[in-house]
């Protein structure tokens, strides 16, 4: 019992991780149906930017994070700009190409400027294990961090997409952007505000992981990218609040799988969800079927 | 016809022309000229394990330079051509092809992976160019499995697989007393199966038994699982046979829970960045064998780990000491050889003996493997310190 | 009909003609291994844009598992020769068998998605494809299968490569062929008009493994060595890439941008990583200025360049 609570804290603050993450995926897609491939190297940007914060101009926890979330925030608007709108109403596969390629660039780019070493973070909390209901749980403070980061984060979100006027727009885009376009709102501007909320919470994500297991690399973004987006795609692609069910799912599912059954098989586990889940409910656990209208 | 189509047609035209027209330039220019001796280094410059690459790379380099600033070798200075196999074995055929067939060298350097290392090594075999390998520790990178005989032309200069898990096997039953052990392997990497193979083989004979065999992915964030897991079944000893940028992340993550069992490992624990990924206080009760000591007074290990920090600014690792030892490896055949023939060359490498490099005194087996000693190093609050030094095996 | 005759006569010619030259220049050591290497991987790649333009371009499938069905070709192959000692051609069929049945069992649940969601299925199951073969002692796992002897060469790779692009183009202009461009082109429309959709995505899809397991077979025994790392969703990607730069829907167009991306990757190879920056900024601007690709729909052929405004009816479809 008390190994399987602790799986389970392990496995939620990685998914918390995941959640973030694939928030921006599903934002992205929900309003472009576009799967941004260059999401992960963003997280990644994020990560190295909350890195140089805190250790070259030793900001605390709180600036370093915004400042990592403005970075990540500019580079995301600016690769909406240069590389995709100029395709949107191009055919979807050169938008995914173009996608994959700013991917390879970021990646690559990091690897050229950043060089391929590992890099450490610096211990900004420092590590506490606190312990409750006799041991039963235990839980490190890093952890509570990413728990109450995430949650204000998701309900920031959540504030924004029901209570703001451009959350609004970015609802009514996601449901018909020809109709948003001519209710007057300006769809481009939507789109950036989009981008530059993904990947804010993308960068925020990069940071808490930085944190809790101190060692970023170039290429760091190239898994939790795609487990995110299984995630994502888990709770219902273009969704919100499947994003953040769906983070957390997949966090606790690779928990348990390294947990209870074997860690070889974690990765293969995550893409057969994807693929169960696409074949039995391709909407998702959130999503509504949608009849196609001829 | 459109417009466009044209113009595409046209510049499709123009490209095979000039893939035609850089194919022949290219074939004329690689006449070689006399008073240089090009080496090829072949390594992960990008790519998964582009770490171990970049830092054997520098070694190389920093031999190399060190050399040509000395006058050079038989009167002529060496040229190191780099080459990035993009961690990929494919990759690693086609660059070994091409400084081979292209660039002309007489020699191979790297790569760093055993699998590249294999992958490369058809290459030089076929073409009977001397290969020296500084990290590849895959008893099946010298030795063709199916044949079991000796690959002629390939090198190392490192101790094998089988060698160091067996090392750490007889440390942790006979020193730490140990009766119990999980090992935490790399499924990705050869050289971690290898390690964790023979140290099983071996702490069982000795009377242990290894309870369970965990495993995880290289480039792996998360590890607590895993480690929840293992801390469950209670263990005397964690082999983990894996590079440093995964072991440090596992052995703060182990600590971080309160794991405080004795922790084992091989080679790749052997890191500056250890230090920064685990931090100091995750970093006791750890022991690991390795090929040298950075603390060792010994003049060669400080000059080396001096020059290294002047010129790339970090500490070297053992993926760059190999190398630097693998290219000094072979400035030696060279000499001893007095020739740049390539056959000369590996003649001399495998008459080898008692090179004195920065990782030990080296002497090549019949197996082509490095024949050196061993250390096992105690990390205390990060500090390394010498266990014991296991005598050439 | 004597026209066609001779047309075909002249490609025939043109074709021996090229296989001759590369092939004298080859042995006589004028091309080095090192082209020879490149130049078999062009011909891989030719054949790997080409069947997958049959299930993207074509079919209009959007599927990124190629890489899977080649991994598939490749080992089985490599287990036929290596471990069973068998001929390398009987290697070659059965490794494009076995990818095939993998299309078919793959295809028939996955292809009822559309889109997005069909290009992420065929993703995952790549991905999956791969976990399975890191997972199988029998074929090295992670280290993967070493050792395989080299049996490709330009002949084998170029006949295959010809073979590949006569099947595909063959298929195209069939009846079957335009049942496919139909469903592209309105799937809806397709089926009202009686056209039995899932039957001809899955066929389309089983011979674009097919040949996939064929160009996995002829790599395999190209590079020594196979490993599961070989085959992740990169390499669907790289395909991919040739497909759409080279044109949807256009034969010639992936057969050039196969050749002409193998030579770009060739000749900026002393670049590392900046390497990847250049073939990355490539996409991205090609993706910008020519989203169709190089070629669109179009076919390139000599006939057009020399005789203008004659239409012909050689590989064209639209």
């Amino acid at each position: 019992m008390k190994t399987f609570i602790e799986q389970l804290i392990n496995g939620l603050s990685l998914g918390s991780i995941y959640a973030l993450i694939a928030l921006g995926y599903t934002m992205v897609y929900g309003i472009m149906k576009l799967i941004n491939f260059a999401h992960g190297d963003i997280y990644m940007v994020g990560a190295f930017t909350g890195f140089f914060a805190s250790t070259y101009f030793h900001l605390g926890f709180i600036p370093s994070l915004l400042l990592a979330m403005l970075v990540s925030l500019l580079l995301g608007v600016t690769i909406e700009r240069v590389a995709y709108r100029p395709l949107r109403n191009k055919s979807k596969i050169s938008i995914l190409i173009t996608a994959i390629g700013v991917s390879l660039l970021l990646e690559n780019g990091g690897i050229i400027i950043l060089s391929p070493q590992v890099r450490t973070y610096p211990q900004i909390f420092k590590q506490h294990m606190y312990s409750f209901f006799n041991g039963i749980i235990t839980i490190s403070n890093q952890q509570i961090v990413i728990f109450v980061v995430s949650i204000i984060m998701m309900v920031g979100l959540q504030i924004i997409i029901y209570k703001t006027k451009m959350g609004k727009a970015m609802r009514a885009v996601s449901t018909d952007a020809d109709a948003a376009k001519l209710m007057g709102v300006n769809v481009d501007r939507t789109v950036s505000f989009t981008f530059a909320i993904g990947s804010a919470l993308a960068a925020v994500a990069g940071v808490l992981v930085g944190i809790y297991y101190n060692s970023i690399d170039p290429l760091m973004g190239i898994m939790p990218g795609l487990k995110a987006f299984i995630a994502a795609v888990l709770g219902g692609i273009g969704i919100i609040p499947g994003a953040m069910v769906g983070g957390l799912l997949m966090g606790v599912i690779e928990a348990l799988v390294s947990g209870y059954g074997s860690s070889l098989y974690r990765d293969g586990v995550s893409f057969a969800i994807l693929i169960i889940i696409l074949l039995i409910k391709p909407t998702g656990l959130f999503g509504k079927n949608v009849r196609e209208k001829v | 016809m459109s417009k466009s189509f044209k113009f595409t047609s046209f510049i499709i035209a123009v490209l095979m022309i000039a893939v035609i027209f850089s194919g022949c330039s290219k074939s004329n220019s690689t006449s070689t000229s006399s008073d240089t001796i090009k080496v090829g280094a072949l390594f992960e410059l990008t790519g998964s394990v582009a770490t171990y690459g970049t830092s054997a790379l520098n070694g190389a380099k920093l031999y190399i330079d060190e050399v040509n600033k000395n006058g050079g070798v038989l009167g002529k200075k060496i040229v190191l051509l780099k080459a990035d196999n993009k961690s990929q074995s494919d990759e690693s055929i086609n660059q070994a092809t091409k400084l081979i067939q292209q660039d002309k060298v007489i020699a191979i350097l790297g790569p760093s992976t055993s699998t590249n290392t294999i992958a490369a090594s058809s290459v030089a075999v076929q073409n009977h160019i001397p290969l020296i390998t500084g990290f590849a520790t895959a008893v099946s990178v010298t030795v063709d499995p199916n044949t079991n005989k000796v690959k002629n032309e390939i090198f190392r200069a490192c101790f094998i697989d089988p060698y160091q898990g067996s090392v750490m096997a007889q440390f942790a039953s006979e020193k730490l007393n140990a009766k119990t052990a999980v090992v935490y392997m790399d499924d990705k990497s050869d050289y971690s199966k290898g390690l964790a193979q023979s140290f099983k083989d071996q702490f069982e004979k000795l009377g242990g038994k290894v309870i369970d065999t965990e495993a995880y992915v290289a480039g792996d964030q998360d590890f607590k699982a895993t480690l929840t897991k293992i801390k469950g079944l209670n263990p005397d000893v964690i082999f983990i046979p894996g590079y440093y940028q995964e072991t440090g992340k596992i052995a703060k993550q182990a600590r971080d829970m309160g794991i405080n069992t004795p922790l084992l490992g091989g080679d790749g624990w052997d890191s500056p960045d250890l230090l920064k990924i685990a931090g100091a206080s995750a970093l006791n009760n750890v022991y690991y064998s390795n090929h040298f000591i950075s603390t060792d007074p010994d003049p060669t290990v400080q000059d080396f780990i001096k020059k290294y920090k002047d010129a790339y600014g970090t500490e070297p690792d053992a993926s760059a000491a190999l190398v630097y030892d693998a290219a000094g490896m072979l400035v030696q055949a060279i000499k001893d050889a007095n020739s740049t023939e390539p056959a000369k060359i590996i003649d001399a490498l495998s008459k080898l003996k008692d090179f004195k490099g920065v990782t030990g005194t080296i002497t090549i087996n019949s197996e082509h493997n490095a024949v050196k000693s061993a250390v096992i190093i105690e990390l205390k609050d990060g500090k390394q310190n010498l266990v014991e030094k296991v005598a050439a095996q | 009909m004597k026209q066609i005759l001779k047309n075909r006569l002249l490609i025939f010619i043109g074709l021996f003609a090229i296989y001759g030259i590369i092939q004298i220049l080859l042995s006589t050591s004028i091309l080095n291994d090192y082209y020879e290497i490149n130049i078999v991987l062009m011909g891989i790649n030719i054949i790997l844009a080409v069947s997958l333009n049959l299930i993207n371009g074509f079919t209009g499938q959007f599927s990124l598992g190629h890489a899977g069905f080649m991994s598939i070709g490749a080992y089985t192959s490599a287990i036929i020769t290596y471990k069973l000692g068998l001929p390398f051609p009987l290697a070659i069929l059965v490794g494009g068998i076995a990818a095939g049945i993998a299309g078919i069992l793959i295809g028939i649940p996955s292809l009822r998605l559309k889109g997005d969601y069909l290009a992420i299925t065929t993703l995952g199951f790549g991905e999956i494809i791969r976990v399975i073969f890191l997972n199988t002692e029998y074929v090295g796992g992670a280290s993967g299968l070493s050792g395989i002897p080299k049996y490709t060469n330009w002949t084998w790779v170029f006949w295959m490569a010809v073979i590949t692009i006569v099947l595909i183009r063959n298929f195209i202009n069939s009846s079957y062929g335009r049942c496919c461009v139909a469903i592209r082109e309105d799937e809806t429309a397709a089926e009202s008009m009686g056209i039995n959709t899932t039957f001809y995505k899955t066929l389309a899809f089983t011979i674009g493994a097919f040949f996939a397991g064929i160009g996995g077979a002829l790599y395999a025994h190209n590079f020594y060595i196979i490993q599961p790392e070989t085959f992740n969703f990169m390499k669907s990607f790289d395909i991919l890439t040739m497909v759409v730069l080279g044109g949807l829907g256009s034969i010639t167009g992936s057969i050039l941008s196969a050749i002409f991306l193998t030579f770009v990757y060739a000749l900026l190879q002393d670049y590392a990583a900046l390497r990847m920056v250049i073939y990355s900024l490539l996409l991205i601007v090609v993706m910008l200025f020519r989203p169709e690709g190089l070629m669109g729909t179009k076919e390139f052929s000599l006939k057009k360049l020399f005789k203008k405004g004659e239409k012909s009816n050689e590989f064209t479809l639209n």
